[in-house]
């Protein structure tokens, strides 16, 4: 409804708006696109214009959209306190900015479907279902967390919800994306695998590798890039050759599509056609959705390589501002109602990770466990135990 | 001049690129951003980028450059972020970087340093902790240094650009802001060179990396009972000084190796099994190994600290062997 309403006057003009450039080599390349679009990304070139499959979002679906940004914000800020007070260890990866992207695409799974992670996951695991006071445990190193205290912020995964796992190692997580899609196609499952990676992940050979194997083999996995525009300190333009990356897409015969990844209403739009061909075992799919690191790479980043003025300007953008824009303009929303949804969260957030708080630290004896299945525990070899 | 060890390792590379545009440094967020650890800040600025130069998160294309491009000419000190990203690029390192001039003959000349940070920072966890010295050890044709402290990085990483082998030059990260004396003119220091660290008659601890510093704090522990410790540091692995060795132990008879990595295969087991053969008759017992736990290395606090040697335990351990 959204762009439907609002912006139907302005699409009747986007051909005089927009220069639309035919580009031979970029078959299967296709830039979804409305007006909005393209204020953001101006620099996004419109190869080949597709009519726009329109999904009605109503009310109550932004409204819940709205709750679990909100809920990963908080989460994110109550990490960064956490920090603060030298309760967390090693570096904490923000999510700030990029919530419409999870929030957007873990609305559409269904149970059987799985998804991996980045070293930026919190957003992921919080969309995905996961338990923000396991996760608080977790970044507190408590025995209570998702790893009971041995992996820490990066390396969260709940396989009761369909989470394989985050993943310290950059572009770590595609090949298992890919073999995990392989194992619902051998078990003839309509299940997906949805392959959260950065736009740094992309020029890793695991990306190159893995997207070969999935578009070979047909499998169900749809790779998901956040396009947040800095891979650390490097501009996705210096370390990329190409516009868009989902143009790789064409590399492996598959399909590639780019979308504003900071509209949630496109993110759930779009995400939700390739899901269906998806499902229906067309093989995969790279979907690039541009968004924004509005935060440091990890908290504590100088952040000397970019300007404060871009962070500014590029927050204007912000998803959630976005959508609390669309929801009073064209919902007729009250502000109030909003402040109290994003109070509600904030209070939720904090009680888990209060909770969390109280939570007993591992012992010693704790470093062995889950080294090995138990069987092979069992038998004489045991590995070196301090004296 | 006092110094922390990660300005040495800045200086050094400094310094040799003044001397010689051949040099040249690439990897990530090195340029602009100054590397993780600032060791890299204002290289940028005054060697501009052309020799300074921030590559895409593709450890393989990179790590594979750097040897493309000694093997044409160029003496590129390239840096992997952490120690454990160099395992996206190690069919690179240990098979092509390593094996290269013994295949193919000794024009194919591969000057180039791979920089790593490595080792346990305070809850880095299971992909950011690892000592990983005895995988490239394993594998003929690569050097690898270690250092414990400014002085010896800086000298090292000079000689290790100047070599004309490839050199897997790990750094470990709690070292960086260490201080120590660094003089202000020009040394180096040569590969397969150890270093005694205090001098003793009773026990030598072989230690390795940030080990130095804690079995420097247990022999220091110790000299207040009457146990006179001496610590060697091999500072590089490959070459290995057998022969400092070889004169430590004919003194004090018996042997630790300290490492900060898994006891298994690891760094020690190396070294142990090399005095069993070559000096068993200087050794009165078992060379001793205190090494981290056979786990990954834990994200809580303590549990890290659990599972990696500290100076007490290497005490206690020294105290077993008496």
């Amino acid at each position: 409804m959204f762009v439907l309403c609002k912006h139907s006057k302005k699409l009747k003009d986007l051909p005089g708006n927009l220069k639309i450039k035919q580009n031979s080599l970029s078959i299967g390349i296709i830039v979804a696109s409305d007006y909005q679009h393209q204020k953001v990304f101006d620099k996004t070139i419109i190869r080949k214009r597709v009519e726009i499959k329109m999904t009605l979002l109503s009310k109550e679906q932004l409204i819940n959209f709205y709750r679990k940004m909100n809920r990963i914000r908080a989460f994110e800020n109550e990490a960064i306190e956490l920090a603060k007070m030298n309760l967390t260890r090693a570096a904490i990866h923000t999510y700030n900015g990029q919530e419409a992207i999870a929030v957007g695409v873990c609305a559409h799974l269904k149970e059987g479907d799985y998804i991996t992670s980045t070293h930026r996951g919190h957003g992921h695991c919080i969309a995905k279902g996961a338990d923000l006071e396991r996760m608080f445990a977790e970044l507190m190193g408590r025995k209570t967390g998702y790893c009971k205290g041995k992996g820490g912020s990066m390396h969260i995964a709940d396989l009761s919800i369909g989470m394989l796992g985050a993943n310290g190692i950059v572009g770590g997580g595609i090949p298992i994306a890919t073999g995990a899609a392989f194992a619902l196609k051998y078990k003839q499952t309509d299940n997906v695998v949805v392959c959260f990676f950065g736009d740094g992940a992309s020029n890793q050979g695991s990306f190159h590798e893995a997207l070969n194997l999935a578009s070979v083999k047909k499998l169900p996995v749809i790779f998901l890039c956040e396009n947040n525009n800095w891979a650390i300190s490097m501009n996705i333009g210096k370390s990329v050759n190409i516009e868009n990356i989902s143009e790789r897409a064409a590399a492996y015969g598959i399909k590639g599509l780019t979308v504003d990844g900071n509209d949630i209403a496109q993110v759930y739009r779009e995400f939700g056609n390739c899901l269906e061909e998806v499902r229906q075992g067309t093989g995969p799919v790279l979907l690039e959705m541009k968004t924004y690191r509005l935060s440091g790479h990890y908290f504590g980043d100088n952040e000397n390589y970019r300007s404060k003025e871009e962070v500014i300007s590029r927050r204007q953008e912000c998803p959630i501002t976005r959508l609390e824009n669309l929801l009073i303009q064209e919902y007729g929303v009250l502000p109030d109602e909003l402040k109290a949804i994003a109070s509600e969260e904030k209070a939720m957030v904090l009680e888990a990770s209060n909770k969390a708080k109280l939570a007993p630290e591992p012992q010693a004896e704790d470093l062995w466990n889950d080294l090995f299945a138990q069987d092979f525990e069992n038998i004489t070899w045991q590995p070196f135990v301090k004296s | 001049m006092l110094v922390t060890f990660a300005q040495a390792v800045g200086d050094a590379m400094k310094e040799e690129m003044r001397r010689d545009d051949r040099i040249l440094v690439f990897g990530e967020d090195i340029a602009e951003f100054g590397n993780i650890f600032g060791i890299t800040r204002g290289m940028l600025e005054e060697f501009g980028p052309k020799r300074v130069r921030n590559t895409p998160i593709s450890e393989m294309a990179f790590i594979g450059a750097a040897m493309g491009a000694a093997e044409t000419g160029l003496r590129p000190c390239v840096e992997l972020m952490y120690a454990d990203f160099s395992l996206v690029a190690f069919a690179e390192i240990y098979h092509c970087i390593a094996k290269w001039r013994y295949m193919h003959g000794p024009e194919y000349k591969l000057p180039l340093v791979i920089r790593s940070a490595m080792g346990s920072s305070f809850g880095a966890t299971g992909e950011h902790s690892n000592c990983l010295e005895s995988l490239y050890m394993h594998s003929p044709g690569l050097l690898v240094a270690s250092p414990s402290n400014a002085y010896d990085a800086k000298g090292l990483l000079k000689e290790a650009i100047r070599n004309d082998n490839p050199v897997m030059f790990f750094e470990h990260k709690q070292l960086y802001k260490t201080k120590g004396e660094v003089p202000e003119e020009e040394y180096t220091i040569p590969f397969g060179v150890a270093d005694i660290k205090r001098e003793g008659s009773d026990v030598t601890v072989i230690a390795i990396g940030l080990m130095v510093g804690r079995a420097l704090e247990a022999a220091e522990a110790l000299a207040k009972e009457g146990v006179s410790v001496e610590v060697l540091d091999p500072r590089t692995l490959v070459p290995f000084d057998k022969e400092a060795v070889r004169r430590s132990v004919s003194k004090t008879h018996r042997a630790m190796v300290v490492e900060e990595s898994n006891k298994t295969s690891g760094v020690g087991a190396e070294i142990a099994a090399m005095m069993q053969e070559e000096m068993y008759d200087e050794l009165d017992g078992p060379v001793v190994r205190v090494a981290a736990l056979d786990v990954p290395l834990p994200y809580n606090i303590e549990l890290e600290k659990y599972a990696i040697p500290d100076a007490e335990q290497i005490a206690a351990a020294i105290r077993k062997m008496l």
